[in-house]
C-alpha cells in the first residue's frame, strides 16, 4: 500500500472532496499552494487574519448550499472565533428547527510537544465535546485522517478535526481510491486480553509502544482508537473493557472534564461493563497546566509511553493510583 | 431617484402597519404569559426593515437581530408561524426550538433573528460570498443596531466584504441605544456610515424614519452590489419607541421628552400623511380597511398558535444533527 505522511493524507483528502464536489471551497489565512495551484483564488480564499469573520462566513455559506472547508490552522486560533463556532455553527441546524443543513469543516492542530509554549501547545477538544451540534474528529494515522476528513466533508453537520501536530510527518500506508470512513467506528489498533487502552491521537503510538513493552513481560494490552469522539463508538470501547477487566485511558489533554473523563464515565455507568471491571479505571494524561516551553517542563507535563506502561503495570499489579 | 409607485408605496404602509400591530400583540400576549423569555419590540423602527426589504428580491438574503419580527415580516415571512414560534408551539418557524430570538425563514431568504450582537454579521457574509461564487447577481444584506458597530466581527466582516467586493449591504439601525447606552457615548463618531471610509467603500447616513428615504438609499445600495462593485454602509437613524426588552421592571432612562419627540417622526404616520396629501391615493377610508385587515390577520395568527400543539417532549432530541 502506498504510504504518504499524516498532512500528506489531510491535504489529499480536501483535493480529492473538492474535485469531487463544486460546492466546496476553502478559507483559510493562507492559501494552501496545491489547493490554490489546482482550484484557483475564487475556492480557495487567503483570507485576513480574522478567525470570527472566515469562522461566522462559512456558517453563512453553507446555510446557503456551499460546503465550506476552513483551516485554523492551530486550534488556539479558533478561540478568537468562539461565539461563531459556539453560538452559531453548533446551534443553528437545532434552534432553526432544522430548516436547512450546515455542512462545514474545521481543522486544526491540537496536542504539544514542538515548544512552542501554552498558546500553541493544547488539547482543549473536550470543550467542543461539551457544545451539542458539533461533531470532532481526533485521527491518528495518517489513513484515518484522510477517511475521516473525506466523511466529514460530506457530512452535513458542522464537524472540527482535531489533527495532532506531533503526527504532521508520521508517515503510514493509505489505501488508493476514495478510501473513507465513517464517523463514530473505533479502530482496534491492537488487539489484547489482559488491559484495554484506550488512547487518542498521538497518544495511540505511545500506547502502541508501551503494549510492545508490555508484551515482553507477557502482559497482552488492547489498544482502541476512538478515532472520533462525537459520535463516539461506546459499544467498542465498553466491549473491549468486558473482555480485559482493565481500562486505562491515554490522553495528551488534561485530565479535568476531559475526553478521558468521558470515557471513564461511559465505561463505568454502564452496568455490564462495570461488572466485568477488575480494578479501578486509571487515566493517564497532562498535568492540568498550560503547556511550558522549556524542553524539561514541557516533557514531563505529557504523558508518554513509560507512563503508560507504568499505568498499567500498577493497574495490574493492584496498586494504587498516585 | 425614482420614486415608487403608488401601489409599492401603498404595499410598505401595509408591512409597516402589520409589523406595529404584530409587536403591539406580541407585547400585549407576553405580558398575559402567552409568549416566553423575551420579546424586543420593533416598534418605531418599521421603515427600515420595510424600505430595505422593498428593494429586495426574494431570492436576496437578510440576517437579523436580537428585535427581528420586523425583519420577518418585511422578507415576507408568514405570521401563523411566526406567532406559532412565538407560542413555542410545533407549528413555529423553528418547531418551538427557537422563539423570538431565532425565528428563520431560509426559504424567503431570512436567515434568523440571532441573539448575540454583531453574531449575525459574518454570517449574513457568509451569503454574500455564496452568492459571488454562484454569480447569478443575488445580495445579501446584514441588519444591526449602533451597538453591534462598535463589536469586532462587524469590522472584520465590513473588511472582508470590501476587500473581495461582495455583493452586501450592512443596514445600521442607529436607534441610539446599546440596550441602556446612549450612542453618542460609546461610538467615537457619531455616524456609523462614516466608517465606511476606512474600508473604501459608500457609506450612506438616512433619516430611518422616511421609508421613501430608506427605499431610495437601499436601491442605490443593492443595484451597486448586484452590479459587483462591492458593499455599502447604509446608516438609518432610527429610534425605538419601547424599552430594550418587554421584560417587566426594565429600566429605561430615556428622557422621556426624547421619546415623545421621536413619536412625532411615525414613519408611519408620515407615510399615511404622504399618501394622503396626493389625490386618491390612499382615502381615510381605505387607510382604516387596511389597518382592520391587518388586525384581523394578527388575530387569525394567535388563533393559529393557540390551537397548535406544543412540541413533544421527545422532540427535543431532533435536529441537533442533520441526518
Amino acid at each position: 500500500m502506498r504510504e504518504i505522511t499524516y498532512e500528506q493524507a489531510g491535504t489529499e483528502a480536501i483535493l480529492e472532496e473538492m474535485r469531487r464536489d463544486p460546492r466546496t471551497f476553502h478559507l483559510a489565512t493562507d492559501a494552501p499552494p496545491p489547493l490554490l495551484a489546482e482550484f484557483g483564488p475564487q475556492r480557495v480564499r487567503a483570507t485576513p487574519i480574522a478567525e470570527s469573520a472566515l469562522t461566522g462566513i462559512a456558517v453563512g455559506a453553507a446555510g446557503s448550499g456551499f460546503r465550506p472547508i476552513v483551516n485554523w490552522s492551530q486550534v488556539t486560533f479558533a478561540f478568537v472565533a468562539m461565539d461563531q463556532i459556539v453560538n452559531q455553527a453548533a446551534k443553528i441546524h437545532y434552534m432553526f428547527g432544522g430548516q436547512v443543513t450546515f455542512p462545514m469543516v474545521f481543522r486544526a492542530q491540537v496536542g504539544g510537544g514542538t515548544r512552542r509554549a501554552a498558546q500553541h501547545s493544547q488539547s482543549p477538544y473536550s470543550m467542543f465535546m461539551n457544545v451539542a451540534g458539533l461533531k470532532i474528529l481526533l485521527p491518528s494515522t495518517p489513513a484515518d485522517l484522510k477517511g475521516l476528513l473525506k466523511t466529514a466533508v460530506r457530512d452535513d453537520n458542522p464537524v472540527i478535526s482535531f489533527e495532532s501536530g506531533r503526527l504532521g510527518g508520521l508517515v503510514g500506508p493509505v489505501p488508493d481510491g476514495d478510501h473513507t470512513i465513517p464517523l463514530g467506528k473505533a479502530d482496534v489498533k491492537r488487539a489484547g486480553t489482559d488491559v484495554t487502552i484506550v488512547a487518542f491521537a498521538w497518544l495511540v503510538h505511545e500506547a502502541l509502544a508501551a503494549a510492545e513493552a508490555l508484551a515482553a513481560e507477557g502482559i497482552s494490552a488492547e489498544v482502541v482508537d476512538p478515532r472520533t469522539l462525537v459520535p463516539f463508538d461506546v459499544d467498542a470501547v465498553r466491549a473491549s473493557v468486558r473482555k480485559t477487566g482493565h481500562l486505562l485511558v491515554a490522553d495528551e489533554a488534561g485530565p479535568t472534564a476531559g475526553a478521558s473523563a468521558e470515557v471513564a464515565a461511559l465505561v463505568t455507568e454502564d452496568p455490564e461493563t462495570f461488572a466485568a471491571l477488575r480494578a479501578p479505571v486509571r487515566r493517564v494524561c497532562a498535568l492540568q497546566v498550560p503547556i511550558p516551553y522549556s524542553p524539561g517542563l514541557e516533557d514531563h507535563v505529557f504523558p508518554d509511553r513509560r507512563k503508560i506502561a507504568d499505568g498499567v503495570r500498577a493497574m495490574l499489579s493492584g496498586a494504587r493510583a498516585a | 431617484m425614482s420614486t415608487p409607485s403608488p401601489e409599492l408605496q401603498r404595499e410598505m404602509l401595509r408591512q409597516m402597519q402589520t409589523i406595529r400591530r404584530f409587536e403591539e400583540r406580541a407585547s400585549d400576549d407576553f405580558r398575559a404569559g402567552d409568549i416566553y423569555g423575551v420579546v424586543h419590540s420593533y416598534i418605531g423602527e418599521e421603515a427600515v426593515a420595510v424600505g430595505v426589504c422593498a428593494a429586495l428580491e426574494r431570492r436576496d438574503q437578510i440576517i437579523s437581530t436580537h428585535r427581528g419580527h420586523g425583519h420577518c415580516i418585511a422578507k415576507g415571512a408568514d405570521l401563523n408561524r411566526m406567532m406559532a414560534e412565538l407560542y413555542g408551539r410545533a407549528t413555529g418557524y423553528c418547531k418551538g426550538k427557537g422563539g423570538s430570538m431565532h425565528i428563520a425563514d431560509f426559504e424567503i431568504g431570512m436567515l434568523g433573528a440571532n441573539g448575540i450582537v454583531a453574531g449575525g454579521i459574518p454570517i449574513v457574509t457568509g451569503a454574500g460570498l455564496a452568492a459571488q461564487l454562484e454569480g447569478e447577481g443575488r445580495v445579501a444584506v446584514a441588519f444591526f443596531g449602533d451597538g453591534a458597530s462598535n463589536a469586532g466581527p462587524f469590522h472584520e466582516s465590513v473588511n472582508i466584504a470590501a476587500a473581495w467586493k461582495l455583493p452586501m449591504i450592512y443596514v445600521c439601525e442607529n436607534n441610539l441605544y446599546a440596550v441602556q447606552t446612549p450612542a453618542a457615548k460609546s461610538l467615537a463618531q457619531p455616524d456609523v456610515a462614516s466608517r465606511a471610509a476606512g474600508y473604501g467603500i459608500p457609506g450612506v447616513v438616512v433619516d430611518g424614519n422616511d421609508v421613501l428615504a430608506v427605499h431610495a438609499a437601499a436601491t442605490a445600495a443593492v443595484a451597486r452590489a448586484r452590479a459587483g462593485d462591492g458593499p455599502t454602509i447604509l446608516e438609518c437613524k432610527t429610534y425605538r419607541w419601547r424599552a430594550h426588552t418587554e421584560r417587566p421592571n426594565q429600566p429605561d432612562s430615556r428622557p422621556a421628552d426624547e421619546i415623545a419627540a421621536w413619536k412625532q417622526k411615525d414613519p408611519i404616520g408620515r407615510l399615511v400623511a404622504h399618501l394622503q396629501a396626493q389625490q386618491g391615493q390612499l382615502t381615510e377610508d381605505e387607510w382604516q380597511a387596511m389597518d382592520a385587515a391587518i388586525l384581523a390577520a394578527i388575530e387569525d395568527s394567535v388563533a393559529f398558535a393557540k390551537a397548535s400543539p406544543f412540541p413533544t417532549p421527545e422532540s427535543a432530541l431532533e435536529d441537533v444533527f442533520a441526518d
